[in-house]
C-alpha cells in the first residue's frame, strides 16, 4: 500500500461501481408490488382551481388512486415548513405564507402541482393525468423581480401585502452615508444577477414505501439531507415520528444545493404508499425538473462604493432586490440575507457596510440555493464593482484590488458585516494567480488576437466565501431553525476494519474515497479496510447533510473528535493489556506503543480484545470500539482566492470563446488534491455557464421560455477551456483538519473574472458593464452599436 | 402487444413491449439493466448512450422496436468477465473523469464509440467537439477529455 492519508490524490473507491453502471440511483430502485405517480401539474403561472373534474382519469386503465389539495388538507397534511426566519428592519417576522403540498385553491406558478395520479405503469398514470379536467380561473401574474414591488402589482398570496416577504437590512446607514459625503470618488454600478436552473444531471426521484405489517414508512429520495428530510416531513407535513420514517438517500446524481430542500413529491409518494398500501415511485421528466426544482440566483442590486484619492474603500452601500419564487423553499430566506450580505466586505478593507435587501414573491418556481448560495452573487456585485471602480477613476484594476486586500497579517479580521475571518493571504493567491495566468504578457496576446480579427480580453477576480457551515448557535440567532452541526460514528471491527457512518452525504464529492482517507490517516488503517456509509437515516445516528462545502471541514471535524475517543478508549485497553500506565500509551501509525520501551500492540490486537474482552479491564470500559462524536463549528471556513479568465471575442458573431482559465484557490488542508481540482474545475464550468450560457427566463405571462435543455444552455465540452487550478492554502485555524472547503469556490470565483474579462475584451467600445450571460447574440448587438458610434465620430 | 427480440451483452432477450416503449426502458424496466440512465426528455444529455450494433445511440430517442434483430451493448457488459476494465474505464478512473457518475455510463459508451470512429487519432478540440452529445454537470469536461485522450493510444494498441 502507497500512501492513502491526507494529501495523497488516491483514486476513488466510488468508481468502479459508476464505471460498470452499478451505481444504485433513486429511479434504478424498484420495491415489490410498486406503482407509479405522476404530477398534474399547473399550465399557467396563477389561477384559482374552480374545480377538478377526475372521472374520467379515474377509469382509465391502470388507474389505482387520484389525489388531490382537498384530499391531502382533510387529513391535515401540514405545509411545506421554511427552515429559515427573517425578520424584517422593524423586527416583525417575514411573510410566511402556507405552501401546500398540493396546490389548494389557487396555483401559483406554472408547474404547481394540482393532482396526483398513482397507476400500475407509469405510461397509464401519465395518460390519466392528462385526463383530469381542471377549471381554472386565470388571474394577472407578476414573474420579474423589479416588478413584484410596483404599485398595483399582482399579489401572489393573499395577505401578502405588495408581495415583500422581507425588507431587511444590514449596517449603519447613517455610518455609511456620512462616508460617502466626503469621497473623493463614488462609483456606482448597476447589475442583475440572472435566475439559473441548477440542473443536476439525475432528475429528481422518490419512493414511498409503507409496510403493512409494522406501520414504518420508507422514503427513498435524490437527497443531500436525508436526516433533514426525515425531520421536516416527518414533524411538519407528515406527522410519522421519527422511529417509524426511515429516509434513504442511495447514489445521488449531483445536487448542487437543488437536492438540500424538502420537496412536496417526497411527502405525497410517502402519504400515498400508505393509502394505497403499496411503494410509489415517482421520477421527474427533465421538463418537470425545469419547472419544479428550485432555481438559484435572481438578484436585482444597485452598488455603491465610496472611494478615496488613492483608491481606498471608505463605504459600500447596497440595495438588493430577490426573488423568493412563489413559496419559500427550505433555505430560502437565508440566502440574499446571511449568505450574501455578509459576504460584501469580501476580501477588502471596506470600513462601513450598509446592505439593505427587499425579498419577494412572484408567480415562478420557488429560488433557494445553488452552488454558492449568495456568496456568488457578493461577489459578482463586488468583482464587477471594482473593475468599474478602476474604469471610472483610472487606477489600475490590479493595483486597487492590493492596495484595499486585508492583509495577511491581519488575521483574524472582523468584519463590518458580522464575521469574523480567520485567516487567509490574498496578496499570495493573487501573485500567484497572475504568474500563472501570465498577466503581464497579456497586451502582447491581445495584440496577436487582433491581428486575427478577435477581440482579446483578461478579466480578474479576487474572492472570498464563507463556508463549513455553521456553528448553531450563531445561525440560530439569525433565524435558522435547526443545528448545523455534523455527526459521526466510527466502527472499529474486531479485526480492525472500519466502518465510518456519516452525516453527510456524497453525491459527487467523493465522500467514500477522502473521508477513508481520514482514517487511515489517524487510525493508520489502509484504505481497502475502511468504508463509508452515508445517506440512510436507517443506519446513521443523525446528520445535517451536504452543502455549504461542510462535508469535510464539519462532518471531517466529528470524524476526527470520533476517532480522538477510539484512541482514547484504545490506549486504555493498551494499558491494561501491556501493564503500563495510561499516560505511558502513544498512538501512532496503527500501533499502541508504552512510551520509551518496544512494548507495542497493534489497533487489531486492541479492537479484538475490546470485542473478546476475555483479558479486559470489564469493571472499567464497556467492551466494544464503535465511538460516535456531535461536531458544531467554532466559526464559519473562509476559503478564497483569484481567478483569471482570458478570452476572445468573435467581433463577427459575437461568440466569447474562454481561451485560459486560471484558479489559484485557498481551500486550507487538502486531504485528495486529485478531487479538490476536479470540484474546482467543475464548480468553475457552472461559474462559466452563467457567465456566457444559462438563464431562465420567464415572459410577461409567466410562462419559463427556457424551460428545458433545449432552450435553457448547459455547457458543454467545446464551450469550455482546460482549466489552470492550483491551490495556495492557509490552515483554518478553529477546525482541527485545518479544511476549509472546496465545492463551491469554482463557482463562486469565476463568474467576475469571465465578465471582466469580456468587458475588457469590448472597452474599446466604451462598455463599462454588461449583465450576465453574455450571449453572443447580446455581444454582437454591443460591438455593431459600438462600432457604428465610432464611425459617426 | 408486440414482441423485440434483440441481443443485449451478448445475451438474447424476446420481450413484450408496448409499441411506444422506448430502448431505455426496455433495457431499464424490463431487463433490469439500470446502468443506462435518463438526464432528459429532449435528446439533449447523452445519458442513455449503448452501442446499438457498434455505434453510439441515445436509448432515450429510439424505440424498442427499432432495435429488434439488433446487438445491444451497455456499460454493464463493458468489463471482462473477470473484471478487467476496458481502458475507456480505467482512464475514467485514473483521470477522475466522473463525480456524481450520473453522466458517466452515456459519457463512457459516446467516448468508446467517439475513439473507434477516429483511428487517427484526435486532438482535445476535436475530442471536446466530438462529446456534444454529452452533458456533465459535475465536472466540466476537464478530466473526461483527458482521459479520452489517454485511452486513445490503449484502445487503438489493442
Ligand atoms: S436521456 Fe438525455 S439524451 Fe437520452
Ligand atoms: S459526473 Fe455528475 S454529471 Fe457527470
Amino acid at each position: 500500500m502507497g500512501f492513502e492519508g491526507i494529501g495523497a490524490s488516491v483514486r476513488r473507491k466510488e468508481d468502479v461501481r459508476f464505471l460498470s453502471g452499478r451505481g444504485n440511483y433513486t429511479d434504478d430502485i424498484n420495491r415489490p408490488g410498486q406503482l407509479y405517480a405522476v404530477m398534474r401539474r399547473a399550465d399557467r403561472p396563477h389561477a384559482t382551481i374552480d374545480a377538478i373534474d377526475t372521472t374520467a382519469a379515474s377509469k382509465a386503465p391502470g388507474v389505482v388512486a387520484i389525489f388531490t389539495g382537498a384530499d391531502m388538507a382533510k387529513e391535515e397534511i401540514g405545509g411545506l415548513p421554511c427552515g429559515w426566519q427573517i425578520h424584517n428592519k422593524d423586527g416583525s417576522p417575514m411573510a410566511e405564507p402556507p405552501h401546500p403540498v398540493l396546490a389548494v385553491g389557487k396555483v401559483r406558478h406554472v408547474g404547481d402541482p394540482v393532482a396526483v395520479v398513482i397507476a400500475e405503469t407509469k405510461q397509464q398514470a401519465r395518460d390519466a393525468a392528462e385526463l383530469i379536467a381542471i377549471a381554472y380561473t386565470d388571474l394577472p401574474s407578476v414573474s420579474s423581480t423589479t416588478d413584484a414591488l410596483a404599485p398595483g402589482a399582482p399579489e401572489v398570496h393573499d395577505g401578502v401585502a405588495g408581495n415583500l416577504c422581507y425588507d431587511w437590512h444590514i449596517g449603519d446607514k447613517a455610518v455609511v452615508d456620512a462616508a460617502f459625503a466626503g469621497a473623493a470618488h463614488v462609483v456606482r454600478l448597476d447589475l442583475v444577477n440572472n435566475r439559473l436552473v441548477p440542473n443536476a444531471m439525475e432528475p429528481r426521484a422518490a419512493i414511498g414505501d409503507y409496510d403493512t405489517s409494522s406501520g414504518d414508512y420508507t422514503l427513498y429520495t435524490t437527497s443531500q439531507n436525508p436526516h433533514v428530510i426525515r425531520l421536516l416531513m416527518g414533524a411538519f407535513v407528515l406527522h410519522i415520528p421519527e422511529n417509524k420514517l426511515r429516509v434513504v438517500a442511495p447514489d445521488v446524481g449531483g445536487g448542487f444545493g437543488s437536492k438540500i430542500y424538502h420537496y412536496a413529491e417526497e411527502a405525497i409518494v410517502t402519504w400515498a404508499s400508505a393509502k394505497v398500501r403499496r411503494p410509489v415511485k415517482w421520477t421527474a421528466d427533465r421538463t418537470e425538473s425545469f419547472m419544479s426544482d428550485a432555481h438559484g440566483r435572481d438578484h436585482v442590486s444597485t452598488a455603491e462604493m465610496a472611494v478615496d484619492k488613492e483608491g481606498k474603500f471608505l463605504g459600500l452601500r447596497i440595495t438588493t432586490l430577490a426573488n423568493m419564487g412563489a413559496y419559500l423553499s427550505t433555505f430560502a430566506p437565508c440566502v440574499p440575507t446571511y449568505l450574501y450580505a455578509t459576504l460584501l466586505a469580501g476580501v477588502y478593507t471596506t470600513p462601513v457596510i450598509y446592505c439593505n435587501v427587499k425579498a419577494v414573491f412572484t408567480n415562478t418556481v420557488p429560488v433557494d440555493a445553488y452552488r454558492g448560495a449568495g456568496r456568488p452573487e457578493a461577489t459578482f456585485l463586488l468583482e464587477r464593482l471594482v473593475d468599474c471602480i478602476a474604469h471610472d477613476t483610472g487606477l489600475d484594476r490590479v493595483e486597487i484590488r492590493r492596495k484595499n486586500f486585508i492583509p495577511a497579517d491581519a488575521f483574524p479580521y472582523q468584519t463590518p458585516v458580522a464575521l469574523a475571518y480567520d485567516s487567509g493571504d490574498y496578496q499570495t493567491t493573487l501573485r500567484v494567480a497572475l504568474k500563472n495566468a501570465d498577466w503581464d504578457g497579456f497586451e502582447a496576446r491581445r495584440a496577436a488576437a487582433k491581428s486575427r480579427g478577435k477581440l482579446r480580453g483578461i478579466g480578474i477576480s479576487t474572492y472570498l466565501e464563507a463556508c463549513g457551515i455553521a456553528p448553531s448557535a450563531v445561525v440560530g440567532s439569525l433565524g435558522a431553525r435547526a443545528g448545523l452541526y455534523e455527526v459521526a460514528n466510527i466502527r472499529v471491527h474486531p479485526t480492525g476494519s472500519v466502518t465510518v457512518f456519516t452525516g453527510t452525504h456524497s453525491h459527487g464529492q467523493g465522500h467514500e474515497t477522502t473521508l477513508a482517507q481520514l482514517v487511515c490517516d489517524q487510525l493508520g488503517v489502509p484504505l481497502s479496510q475502511v468504508d463509508v456509509v452515508h445517506g440512510d437515516t436507517a443506519k446513521i445516528p443523525f446528520g445535517m447533510g451536504t452543502y455549504g462545502s461542510r462535508s469535510l471541514a464539519v462532518g471531517g471535524s466529528a470524524m476526527v473528535k470520533a476517532m480522538d475517543k477510539i484512541i482514547a478508549k484504545g490506549k486504555k485497553i493498551a494499558a491494561h493489556l501491556m501493564e503500563a500506565a495510561v499516560e505511558d500509551i502513544e498512538f501512532a501509525d496503527n500501533t499502541f506503543k508504552v512510551a520509551g520501551t518496544d512494548k507495542t500492540k497493534s489497533l487489531t490486537d486492541i479492537s479484538l480484545a475490546a470485542y473478546v474482552p476475555h483479558n479486559y479491564p470489564i469493571d472499567e470500559i464497556e467492551p466494544g470500539l464503535d465511538e460516535t462524536a456531535f461536531y458544531d463549528p467554532k466559526n464559519f471556513t473562509f476559503p478564497g482566492g483569484c481567478h483569471i479568465a482570458e478570452v476572445e471575442i468573435d467581433p463577427e458573431t459575437g461568440v466569447t470563446e474562454v481561451i485560459n482559465f486560471t484558479a489559484v484557490d485557498d481551500v486550507g488542508r487538502v486531504v485528495n488534491p486529485m478531487i479538490v481540482e476536479g470540484q474546482i474545475q467543475g464548480g468553475v464550468a457552472q461559474g462559466i455557464g452563467q457567465a456566457l450560457l444559462e438563464s431562465a427566463i420567464y415572459d410577461k405571462q409567466g410562462q419559463l421560455l427556457s424551460g428545458s435543455m433545449m432552450d435553457y444552455t448547459m455547457p458543454r465540452a467545446d464551450n469550455l477551456p482546460n482549466f489552470n487550478v492550483s491551490t495556495e492554502n492557509t490552515m483554518c485555524t478553529h477546525n482541527p483538519l485545518g479544511s476549509k472547503g472546496c465545492g463551491e469556490d469554482g463557482a463562486i470565483g469565476s463568474p467576475p473574472a469571465i465578465m471582466n474579462a469580456v468587458i475588457d475584451a469590448l472597452r474599446e467600445y466604451g462598455v463599462r458593464h454588461i449583465d450576465m450571460p453574455a450571449t453572443g447574440p447580446k455581444l454582437w448587438s454591443i460591438i455593431q452599436a459600438g462600432q457604428t458610434k465610432m464611425a459617426a465620430e | 402487444m408486440p414482441q423485440v427480440t434483440l441481443t443485449v451483452n451478448g445475451k438474447q432477450h424476446t420481450v413484450t413491449v408496448e409499441a411506444r416503449t422506448l430502448l431505455v426502458e426496455l433495457l431499464r424496466e424490463k431487463l433490469g439493466l439500470t446502468g443506462t440512465h435518463v438526464g432528459c426528455d429532449t435528446s439533449q444529455c447523452g445519458a442513455c448512450v449503448v452501442h446499438v450494433d457498434g455505434i453510439a445511440a441515445k436509448t432515450c430517442t429510439m424505440l424498442a422496436l427499432q432495435a429488434d434483430g439488433t446487438s445491444v451493448a451497455t456499460i454493464e457488459g463493458l468489463a471482462a468477465a473477470d473484471g478487467t476494465l476496458h481502458p475507456m474505464q480505467e482512464m475514467f478512473r485514473e483521470h477522475h473523469a466522473l463525480q456524481c457518475g450520473f453522466c458517466t455510463p452515456g459519457m463512457v459508451m459516446s467516448a468508446i464509440d467517439l475513439v473507434n470512429s477516429h483511428p487517427e487519432g484526435m486532438t482535445e478540440r476535436e475530442i471536446r467537439e466530438g462529446l456534444e452529445g454529452n452533458l456533465c454537470r459535475c465536472t466540466g469536461y476537464h478530466n473526461i477529455v483527458k482521459a479520452i485522450a489517454a485511452a486513445q493510444p490503449l484502445m487503438h494498441a489493442k
